[in-house]
């Protein structure tokens, strides 16, 4: 359109079914907008977004000539490229085409239909004044490195990367613990099919040590992530291990010869109950199968005296004490964040006891007690070392619960009923399973609730109030009592236990809160990341380029962890693939005629993107350094910036349309 | 003019202007959420709170607006870094002048509305509503 044209603005009021229809009233915010001028020709359809919707607006654009659109429907989150699509498809600069939010912004928020009526006629009056003075813009196209960061190890992780990697791309995998596998490596067996967890996880973490497209940096954590989609800079902090990876060759010799002869230090992926070494692997099937050296624990690290029988054992001279924290940059096109959850605390339910009464554990802890590499071995036993001949398990420790989790973590009621089955199974002990509601939706799962019935597992329906170890019959004597009100029975209970297991539920990450900031997410009120959309867009997220699995986003089983990894891993291939990414052309440009040169701006700019040309005396900005905030424009006191798309001119004329 | 049986209602005037990545995806769950709050509010959508300019609101009190509000990313959650700070430390040198203008300050307003809080945007929007019936229309509108 040449500039001189006059605007020829088709307005397109959309119904969405009874969406906007139900609270708006449609036919007269279309009858308003033939009112407006530069309106050509204003239009109601059922539904916008769909083909003949937009064959409308296309048929209407070529047969009318108009030059300008208007869609009045929901968010432009959901919509608005599409319909820019639409303007393109039409043969129409996508950037002549406004959206005005009228569900989400108005319909859906909004109680009374008159009220929303008008509020609707405002916002789309302040939309065709926008939209007259916008202007064509070029879509920025910027080159997209293939190669994907994964951040995480744990199942959803490990399975991310390695779909990655199978079809040909660079994964730079980073995982905090000195080992890979996450909470998954901790399980003995999996839910309903009653799988080996190790059997299952350890064939792909051996997978990922051995490929070639994979770099695997464990014991490390990402400090900072720079750049867009397509562009990431990724810098990636790793610890020490005082063993250098590069050279041990895992013969693990040194921990046998390590001064200490007992293993007396709380072994964390054992979450303490298990001991190891200052030196150690967290479990034999680690990847990579080399020795951590804990600072806290090395006499010589610690005193920096010791017989260093570790580093005489060692063949390969890989041990180092000299190791510092080093820091690798990587670029990547895409960042899968799969960072997993961390168990409930269940200290902060003090009324069941835990950390105060002995054989009061967390099923994450029963799931090592019960692990064959565990502390006990796969026998859960008492702290006096005998076998417990009841056991109760106790459903929605942290969740479901007002208090504390108002959420249901969702496989904690199929993970009970499977360590009801192993204890039963390893100790012969009677379980019960104290429950709210069983909650047993997927494949098999309602099946294994069966099974679990048929074997005789004891549920009892209702809350448990508490855990106690005062007892109040010789019955009880050295005994868990857990008092519960039986609901089905309608009475209260008073059932002596020797252990009693608390199911603890999933919550986020401590440090989710860091992570969301380094990489621009956004959280839930739970604090689990967001995905774009709950259900068209559930591994996207708010910014491009960066994808989410697994339960970094939300309570989830192994199952639906890895469905959701494939689906990251898929949307991220299909981003680096492509070889270019189209950016918003939403760029600040400066007037130079108008720039003064006070270079006010260049400290504004949080990219570094505007530079002072000094031959000119004026500020210049490099386009593919600017992200389009428009922090700048404000700040020029010679008004000679701008921002396209966001023109001032455009903004302003927005205000006059809503207080017109 | 003739006196109706009830006194009529003042309904305030308020343009908001909120952030895309926080404040506006706030207001976009709120709507999920099917959450009702005050149609007073009409919302011009910026990149960034950092984008607003003491123009912007100065205009649209000059245009009849009785209140603004101004909607953006948590300190320290920014999508463009620190965009919010610079909206922050304008918002406030702008209420002074606003103030010294006779605009009281409930009238002009900043909020740290992130994406997933719908339930406090719906609140600072009907409280800000609320105040700035109170105060009365601002007249403020030239010509």
């Amino acid at each position: 359109m040449s500039p001189d044209e006059r605007p020829r603005i088709g307005v397109y009021v959309c119904d969405c079914g009874f969406n906007i229809l139900g609270t708006v009233d449609v036919p007269a915010v279309v009858e308003y907008s033939k009112t407006l001028e530069g309106v050509a020709v204003a239009r109601e359809y059922r539904y916008m977004c769909s083909d003949p919707g937009q064959d409308l607006i296309k048929k209407d654009v070529k047969e009318m000539g108009l030059n300008r659109l208007v869609v009045a429907a929901c968010s432009p989150w959901l919509h608005e490229r599409t319909f820019r699509k639409t303007a393109a498809d039409a043969g129409l600069n996508p950037f002549l085409f406004h959206m005005v939010n009228i569900r989400e912004g108005v319909s859906w928020v909004t109680a009374d239909k008159a009220a929303a009526t008008e509020k609707a006629k405002v916002l789309v009056r302040a939309g065709v004044r926008r939209v007259a003075l916008q202007e064509p813009l070029e879509p920025r196209r910027e080159p997209v490195n293939p190669d994907v960061l994964v951040l995480g190890g744990g199942i959803a992780g490990i399975h991310a990367a390695l779909t990655l990697a199978n079809a040909g791309k660079r994964v730079t995998l980073v995982e905090r613990e000195p080992s890979i596998g996450g909470n998954m490596a901790r399980f003995d067996k999996t839910f309903p099919t009653l799988d080996c967890a190790s059997c299952i996880l350890t064939p792909k973490m051996t997978a990922v040590k051995d490929h070639p497209n994979i770099t695997l940096y464990t014991y490390s954590e990402v400090v900072q992530v720079d750049g867009f989609v397509g562009n990431f800079e990724v810098t990636i902090e790793r610890k020490p291990r005082y063993v250098r990876e590069d050279l041990c060759i895992g013969c693990l010799k040194c921990i046998d010869e390590c001064v200490y002869r007992d293993l007396r230090f709380p072994n964390a992926f054992d979450l303490g109950l298990g001991k190891r070494k200052p030196i150690y692997v967290p479990f034999p099937q680690a990847v990579p199968l080399k020795p951590v050296i804990d600072p806290h624990d090395c006499l010589y690290l610690k005193l920096g005296k010791c017989k260093l029988t570790c580093v005489e054992a060692c063949e390969v001279d890989a041990i180092d004490f000299a190791m510092k924290p080093e820091r690798v940059t990587v670029q990547v096109g895409a960042i899968i964040v799969a960072t997993g959850f961390q168990p409930f605390d269940a200290r902060r339910k003090p009324q069941y006891g835990y950390g105060v009464l002995p054989n009061v554990v967390t099923a994450l802890e029963a799931e090592r007690l019960l692990s064959p590499t565990g502390p006990t071995e796969g026998v859960p036993k008492l702290k006096d070392g005998t076998l417990p001949k009841t056991v109760g398990i106790i459903h929605c420790v942290g969740s479901r619960d007002e208090n504390t989790n108002a959420y249901c973590s969702k496989v904690c009621c199929m993970y009970s009923l499977k360590l009801a089955h192993l204890v039963k199974e390893r100790t012969g002990a009677e379980v019960y399973n104290f429950y709210i509601d069983m909650r047993t939706p997927g494949k098999g799962y309602e099946e294994f609730y069966k099974k679990l019935l048929e074997e005789g597992a004891k549920l009892v329906r209702g809350r448990v109030a508490e855990v106690t170890n005062a007892a109040l019959s010789k019955g009880e004597t050295g005994k868990l009592i857990i008092r519960v009100e039986d609901t089905l029975a309608g009475q209260v209970r008073r059932i002596p236990v020797d252990m009693v297991v608390l199911s603890v539920g999933m919550e986020p990450q401590a440090d989710a809160r860091e992570v969301r900031r380094r990489l621009n997410l956004s959280c839930g009120s739970e604090g689990f990341f967001t995905e774009l959309h709950p259900k068209l867009a559930p591994v996207s997220t708010a910014t491009d380029g960066v994808f989410i699995a697994g339960a970094c986003q939300g309570p989830k089983d192994i199952p639906e962890s890895v469905a959701q990894a494939g689906a990251a891993a898929a949307e991220a291939l299909a981003l680096v693939d492509r070889g270019t990414v189209e950016v918003q052309p939403y760029v600040a440009v400066v007037d130079e005629d108008l720039c003064s040169g006070c270079r006010i701006c260049l400290g504004l700019c949080p990219y570094d993107a505007i530079e002072f040309e000094a031959e000119k005396k004026v500020a210049r900005i490099t386009e593919v350094k600017c992200k389009g905030c428009g922090v700048c424009v404000v700040g020029c006191p010679s008004t000679a910036i701008d921002q396209r798309h966001f023109r001032t001119s455009y903004l302003l004329e927005e205000v006059a349309g809503v207080l017109a | 003019m003739q006196a109706t049986v009830q006194e009529q209602r003042f309904e305030p005037r308020i343009v908001a202007f909120f952030c895309n990545w926080c404040t506006y995806a706030a207001a976009d769950l709120a709507g999920i959420s099917r959450m009702k709050y005050a149609p007073n509010v009409k919302v011009v959508r910026v990149m960034c709170s950092g984008r607003v300019d003491p123009a912007f609101v100065l205009e649209a009190f000059r245009s009849g607006a009785d209140g603004v509000l101004i909607g953006g990313c948590h300190p320290g959650d920014c999508h463009y870094k620190e965009g919010n700070y610079k909206a922050m430390r304008r918002f406030l040198l702008l209420s002074r002048v606003l103030e010294d203008f006779g605009i009281e300050r409930g009238r002009f307003r900043l909020e740290w509305i992130s994406a997933s809080e719908a339930e406090k945007l719906r609140a600072a929007v009907n409280r800000m509503v609320e105040d700035v019936r109170k105060l009365g229309p601002l007249r403020w509108k030239v010509g």
